[in-house]
């Protein structure tokens, strides 16, 4: 038993490794604050376009959906750190992160809230446009606020995936939370800094879970 | 009765329709529309003077909505032309949100932003296209609820109204925006019979105001009493149009004959 927790739970090497873990902690938030209003930003355009019917928006804006929800994230990360220095562009770990996370998840948001706003009926539009709205004032005012109300759960669930999803920074050698938790393993030969980022993981998404499961109850109630 | 169309102080001796002294407020001429291959509207002309209220009637899928739609230009029409307070609506240089907060919609299914309080509702419009500042939209929607009866419910939410008071509220939204004519599609069609009443009141007491509107219903006996002109429209067509006395009384056209008869059963 002190064996296991000298390997797992090692107090002196957590405490050693604590710096480095934190300064992960805090890349990986920095990564969540630029990934996650990016990604939403990126998804309301694509929800609003996908409003056009005209086929000259619409099917480009499918394919790129589409596109980018098929590739794995992984995948795309790494082609594109490995990409672009080809292209003469220079924009580092994190730029490249930034990037992916972009195209990715902004594909994911924008599905949600395209769903959001065609659970809107069309009779409301109408009549905002029928006082003199316009259409994207109609947008703003009318439909996004009821849109995004109707697909908060999804949009709180997509956001906990790319939190998690941040890890997979670490494969380009961004120092995030995985990432310098690996250095700390690698340097002490002793896994408990893993863990103890496991931990850290679960305790900063918890209370997004935890909130999820409240906002899914009080959406089954209201139907 | 005092004839309340009457402008001019000469003799009353008009049986028929006023003659249109003014330019009609909505002139649509040779309206045709196509959705795909279905021919809806097939040269539909409606002319309506200030302060008339026109009455369309029909059998459903003779065209009554979309010739209505046409009139705020929510459906293009194929071919024609409609001209509202002067304005050609069908112009490429038309600024339609412009034209539009001239022209009052009430429709079937009121069409009230849930989200919103019944003030919330009227001063949307206000707010964003007349570009009110809070205060001076609240009061106008506050004067505009008290006109439909509904200066106490202004801080409800449309799902705490009922069907009467949420058409009453949607009829509040457009008149907050003073238009010229308002346009009521089936208004009544969705309510539970004892709120009907509630909301033809309240179109009547627009048209005691002089409001010019044009009412796509089948509360005839609204008809009767409040119309002007009552339009018959069939298949696309107008059919027959005259007092409503003529219509409901003396009816020229078979068609006409048949469709009333077929309501009073
Ligand atoms: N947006 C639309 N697309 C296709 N067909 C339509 C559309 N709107 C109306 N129609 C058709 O046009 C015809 C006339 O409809 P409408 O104007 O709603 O009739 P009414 O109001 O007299 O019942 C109907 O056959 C209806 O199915
Ligand atoms: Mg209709």
């Amino acid at each position: 038993m002190d064996e296991f927790i000298a390997t797992f739970f090692n107090v002196e090497v957590i405490r050693a490794a604590s710096p480095i873990l934190l300064q992960g902690l805090w890349m990986t938030l920095l990564l969540v604050l630029v990934a996650v209003p990016l990604g939403i930003a990126g998804g309301v355009l694509l929800a609003v376009l996908s409003v056009f019917r005209h086929p000259a928006v619409r099917w480009p804006l499918i394919a790129w959906v589409d596109f980018f929800r098929a590739f794995p994230p992984l995948v795309l990360l790494v082609f594109i750190y490995a990409g672009l220095p080809f292209a003469g562009i220079e924009i580092g770990a994190f730029g490249c992160v930034a990037i992916g996370f972009f195209l990715n998840t902004s594909s994911y948001y924008g599905e949600i809230l395209r769903a959001g706003i065609e659970s809107i009926p069309r009779g409301q539009v109408e009549a905002a446009r029928s006082t003199g709205l316009s259409a994207a004032q109609t947008m703003t005012w009318v439909v996004l606020p009821q849109a995004v109300r109707n697909v908060l759960p999804d949009l709180v669930s997509n956001t906990l995936e790319v939190v998690k999803l941040t890890s997979i920074a670490s494969v380009v050698a961004l120092p995030e939370l995985l990432f310098q938790a690996r250095q700390a393993q690698s340097v002490t030969y002793n896994p408990s800094p893993i863990v103890a980022a496991a931990i850290i993981y679960f305790l900063l998404l918890w209370p997004f879970v935890r909130l999820l499961s409240r906002l899914e109850h009080k959406a089954v109630a209201r139907r | 009765m005092i004839r309340r169309r009457t402008r001019v102080a000469a003799e009353p001796v008009m049986t028929g329709p006023a003659p249109i002294v003014a330019a009609p407020i909505v002139a649509a001429s040779g309206i045709h529309k196509h959705f795909g291959a279905l021919h809806v509207l097939k040269g539909v002309d409606l002319a309506v003077a200030e302060r008339e209220l026109v009455f369309v009637i029909g059998p459903s899928g003779s065209g009554k909505s979309t010739l209505l739609r046409c009139c705020n230009r929510l459906e293009t029409p194929s071919s024609g032309r409609i001209i509202v307070d002067g304005i050609d609506l069908l112009d490429r240089h038309t600024d339609i949100n412009a034209v539009r907060r001239r022209i009052g919609m009430v429709f079937q299914q009121f069409n009230l932003y849930p989200h919103m309080t019944a003030r919330g509702n009227v001063t949307l419009a206000l707010r964003k296209v007349l570009g009110k500042g809070r205060a001076e939209a609240d009061e106008i929607a506050d004067a505009a609820l008290a006109r439909v009866g509904l200066a106490e419910k202004a801080n409800a939410y449309p799902l705490e109204l009922s069907g009467g008071q949420q058409q009453r509220v949607a009829i509040a939204r457009a008149i907050a925006l003073e238009p010229r004519v308002m346009l009521f599609d089936e208004p009544t069609s969705a309510l539970d019979p004892e709120l009907v009443g509630g909301v033809l009141a309240v179109m009547r007491s627009l048209r005691e105001a002089g409001m010019t509107m044009v009412v796509v219903s089948h509360e005839m006996g609204f008809a009767r009493a409040a119309a002007d002109r009552v339009v018959f429209m069939d298949h696309g067509l107008v059919v027959e149009e005259g007092p409503p006395a003529q219509i409901f009384g003396a009816p020229e056209q078979e068609r006409t004959r048949a469709f009333l008869r077929q309501l009073d059963h």
